[in-house]
Formats: C-alpha cells, sequence, structure tokens
C-alpha cells in the first residue's frame, strides 16, 4: 500500500539556522533519502518551495479566487514529502520516525486511495 | 436457559473464536459478522440437536462456513478457486486444535485493537467489544457515553485498521516494549475508568474494574515473564482487592484509613503480592511494579496506622523517576508529609500548586485541605476543602468532602 510521508515543519526556523546547521539538516535528509531509496520503496517525494511560493485557487460559484500564501496559516508549514509503497502502517510509521522531519517537526502519514479493495491480510480482493 | 448457554460461550470463548476469524477473512466487520450469524444458528440448532460436545469449535466452524458461502455468494472468487479456500477454512480447523496458533491470534487481536494510530478511547472500546465481547450498550453504559458514539467510534476504529493496513500482527521485538506499553496503558485506562469514574454518581464500577483484569490476566498468559505486564495485573488486584470497604451501605465513600479492613480480600492480596514478587524477580523495574508495591504496602498493614509511610515516600520518588508527572508529585508530597513532616509535605504541595497544571484537580485541595486539618489550621482547611468541592466531578467523592468540611 502507498502511504504519504507529509512532512510539516517550522519554516521559519528551518530557514534561520547557521550555515553549519542547516548543511547538517540536508545531510540528514541525503542518508535518510539514501536508505529509503535502497530498501526499494521510494516512490517519490521533494522538498517543497517555502510557503512564499505558494498560491491557493478555489473556486465559488463558478469563479475562481486565487490568492498568496498557503490555505491556511498555521505553526507548522508543509515542507516536504515522501511517497512509499509498504505492506503495512507499522512499517510506514517506522519511516516516518526514521525521517529527519519527525525530530523536533512532525510527520503525518496518510495512506493513498487505491482501486483495489485492501484487507488485513494483504489479499486484494 | 439456552440463551444464557450461548452468552456464557461467548464470553468465555467468543474473543478467542473472533481472533481467529479475523485472522481468516482479513477483515474485523466480516469476521464478526459471520460470528453473529454463527451464534443465531446456534439458536437454532442447539435445542434440535443438542448441545454440541465442544460449543466453540461449533461456532468456529459454523462461522468459517458462514463466512465462506458469502464469499462464494458474492462471486469474490476469482482469486481463490474455491478448493483454495476449502483448503484454508479446513488448515484454520486444524490449527485451531493448536494452542499456539490460538495464542498468536489473541494476542494479535489484543495488539491491533491497542494500537497507537488509534485514539485511546476507541482502543478501549474496540479491546472490550471483540476480545472482551462486550456490546454497544455495554460499553456506552461503561463509559456513560451514547450508543451511537460508541457505535461510531468502533466503526471508526475498525475502519481505520482495515484502511491504512495496521497489520494483524504481534509487533517484532524492536517495536515490542512500546507496544506493550500502549496495551497496558490501554487496560489501565478501562480499569481507573471503573474504579473512580469522574462522572459518575457511583465510585466503583465493579464490571469494568472486572474486564480489565480479565484482559490483564489473559495477557499475562498469553505473554508470560512481562515484568510491568505482571505488576499491573498486581496493583489492580490489590485495589480491587478493597472494593467492598471503600463504600458503605449508602454509597458514601469510605477514606483508606477509615475502612473496615476485614473486608478486604485478604487471598486476592496475598496472590497480588506473590505475583508481584515474581515480577521484581525479573529485574525489569518500572512503573506498574512501583504503583503495586505502593499498594501492597497499603493493602498488608494490618490497621491504618501500621501504614509504612516513609517506605511509601520513597517508592514514590522512585515512581516520579518514571512519570514525572505533577499528579505523581502530589501523592509524594502526601507520602512524605504523613512520613516525615506536614509542614514539609504542605510546602511540596504549595510548590506543585505555584506551577499552575494542577489548578482544577480537585485532589490537589483535598490533599492540602487533610494536611492542615491535622495540622489543626482549621480556616485554611475549610477554604481547601471548598476549593476542592467547588472542583470535584464524581458526586461520592463531592459527598465525602462536603462532610469532612462539616465537621470541622
Amino acid at each position: 500500500m502507498q502511504y504519504m510521508l507529509l512532512i510539516y515543519g517550522n519554516e521559519a526556523a528551518w530557514t534561520n539556522l547557521p550555515e553549519a546547521e542547516l548543511s547538517k539538516g540536508y545531510q540528514a535528509y541525503m542518508d535518510f533519502t539514501d536508505e529509503i531509496v535502497k530498501s526499494g520503496c521510494m516512490r517519490g517525494g521533494s522538498e517543497l518551495k517555502p510557503i512564499a511560493t505558494a498560491t491557493t485557487v478555489r473556486v465559488k460559484n463558478g469563479k475562481t479566487i486565487t490568492t498568496d500564501g498557503p490555505f491556511a496559516e498555521t505553526k507548522e508549514q508543509l515542507g516536504g514529502y515522501y511517497l512509499i509503497d509498504v505492506d503495512t502502517l507499522d512499517e510506514a510509521l517506522s519511516w516516518a520516525a526514521k525521517c529527519p522531519g519527525s525530530w523536533g517537526g512532525s510527520v503525518e502519514v496518510r495512506p493513498l486511495v487505491q482501486d483495489v479493495e485492501v484487507s488485513l491480510n494483504g489479499v486484494s480482493t | 436457559m439456552l440463551a444464557r448457554t450461548i452468552e456464557t460461550v461467548q464470553r468465555r470463548e467468543g474473543g478467542r473464536i473472533l481472533a481467529g476469524l479475523i485472522r481468516l477473512c482479513g477483515n474485523f466487520d466480516v469476521a464478526e459478522d459471520a460470528l453473529q450469524e454463527a451464534y443465531i444458528r446456534a439458536l437454532a440448532d442447539w435445542p434440535k440437536n443438542g448441545l454440541p460436545n465442544n460449543p466453540g469449535a461449533w461456532l468456529t466452524r459454523v462461522a468459517q462456513r458462514i463466512w465462506l458461502d458469502r464469499r462464494r455468494h458474492e462471486q469474490k472468487l476469482d482469486v481463490l478457486t474455491d478448493e483454495a479456500l476449502e483448503l484454508l477454512v479446513a488448515d484454520t480447523s486444524a490449527v485451531d486444535e493448536n494452542q499456539n496458533h490460538i495464542v498468536d491470534d489473541q494476542l494479535r487481536l489484543i495488539f491491533t485493537c491497542c494500537h497507537p494510530a488509534l485514539a485511546p478511547v476507541s482502543q478501549a472500546a474496540l479491546a472490550l467489544n471483540t476480545i472482551c465481547q462486550l456490546n454497544v450498550a455495554e460499553i456506552a453504559r461503561a463509559f456513560l457515553e451514547s450508543e451511537t458514539t460508541i457505535a461510531q467510534r468502533l466503526v471508526r476504529a475498525k475502519r481505520k485498521i482495515t484502511e491504512t493496513r495496521i497489520p494483524y500482527e504481534v509487533p517484532t521485538p524492536e517495536l515490542l516494549p512500546a507496544r506493550l506499553d500502549a496495551v497496558l496503558s490501554v487496560i489501565y485506562l478501562v480499569f481507573n475508568e471503573g474504579y473512580t469514574a469522574s462522572y459518575a454518581n457511583k465510585l466503583i464500577r465493579v464490571d469494568l474494574c472486572s474486564e480489565a483484569i480479565r484482559l490483564i490476566q489473559l495477557l499475562n498468559t498469553l505473554m508470560p515473564n512481562q515484568a510491568e505486564a505482571m505488576g499491573l495485573e498486581a496493583m489492580m488486584q490489590l485495589h480491587h482487592a478493597r472494593r467492598d470497604a471503600r463504600q458503605d451501605a449508602a454509597g458514601n465513600l469510605i477514606p483508606l484509613d477509615e475502612q473496615d479492613r476485614s473486608e478486604w480480600h485478604t487471598v486476592a492480596i496475598q496472590d497480588a503480592t506473590r505475583l508481584l514478587n515474581s515480577a521484581m524477580r525479573l529485574s525489569q523495574p518500572g512503573a506498574y511494579q512501583i504503583e503495586a508495591a505502593i499498594a501492597a504496602l497499603h493493602c498488608t498493614a494490618l490497621q491504618a496506622s501500621d501504614t509504612d509511610w516513609p517506605q511509601i515516600s520513597a517508592l514514590y520518588g522512585a515512581l516520579w523517576r518514571h512519570r514525572p508527572t505533577d499528579v505523581i508529585a502530589l501523592n509524594a508530597a502526601v507520602a512524605y508529609a504523613l512520613a516525615f513532616s506536614i509542614d514539609g509535605g504542605l510546602a511540596r504541595i504549595e510548590k506543585i500548586a505555584a506551577r499552575g497544571t494542577l489548578a482544577n484537580y480537585h485532589l490537589l485541595y483535598a490533599a492540602k485541605a487533610d494536611l492542615l486539618r491535622q495540622k489543626g489550621c482549621l480556616d485554611l482547611a475549610r477554604t481547601a476543602y471548598e476549593n476542592a468541592i467547588a472542583r470535584c466531578e464524581n458526586q461520592t467523592e463531592k459527598r465525602y468532602l462536603e462532610k469532612r468540611l462539616q465537621s470541622l
């Protein structure tokens, strides 16, 4: 089953990190990405550009309303994601715990809706 | 009569049968439906053909057959052939005779119900529903919630298990300590809910306490030599052993030091103390064992004045190192007051109060009031009791505090 690991963190704190700290942070992500790629379960993922680049679109009564910024102002912002394919929630959760985004920030784990009905023991029907 | 028999079989074996069915069908709802249908068939079949030698095995077989027939009917057999399914069912019947499989299935069910991806209250409701086989109405009554709320909670929890693929497995060794901890806190939650329901007028709901004890006993049977699980069982048994002495006939709370100790269940206390000793010999110290040791010191004092407060005070110190919460600090302060110095204890309570986390916790004020009363500061005690009463939601505890206030 495919799961999204959505990485939420304080963007301002991240961008204000001293150079040395920042490169340590990126190194941690590179190590994590290496590990997850090697395991064969990685299906995609990327860091997102800062929320200053975000544009939100809503269509109301047929009218498109375009606004600057993310859909909601929050303390933690979506900063990146991984898409992984593993058998169970437990495996996804243990990748989330290894993801540097969960140390200090948080990683939300969400399964993707897939075409097949999945059941507990993994038999697709 | 027959309905009673089925109910007994359901209570005794339903959880175990369901655990196996879930493994077979791979889905909680489908397994439960099949088992329900099997109970209905038993109502029709048993009066005609007599009670089967092994009612549990009969129900298992019939439920498996029902599931198989439904799969056929729904023509979901494109993946598995009829023959393969028959073999699967036959195989499950065979392994059901095998004790190891029964143990594994029940453990799987316990760990899945208590998965940390589910909300704690949902974990508790699900465990009571599947393992203890309590129905929605019984769980609703236990948690003082509406049946709709409980039913929704169960539906959502089961849906999350299926949709996010929470594994139906006993956790791997590296995950086990944390996951076992989660299971123990769910069982403790159920017990506590029974022991002092914060909104109930009735202080102790024995049913819920008994269910929690049943769960922890099952866990300790299925997975022996887990010191903390043994500690939790000992602790709950020790608290439960005092149930008849905690309330008078009118339902009024009787505090520990005024309880009639001849009403305590001494055999249960001895058993629990023995269990705690075996737990401690495993050299895996932990908070539940410390709490059990504190309860054991209370339970083994022949009269209130014999209580070994210095030892209890030391144990609360140890407990606080495991769980550094202000509630534990409050208990430690009271034990310190009774062991060494009331003024010293009061000073500690003031420090805790200054932190503000327990500003709405009635026992903070009640503890302070009791110590002030013992010290003879009646005016200050009066204010403290009033503060406690204003924050207390349990009617039985409230009546007790009011009585204390009037007696000043």
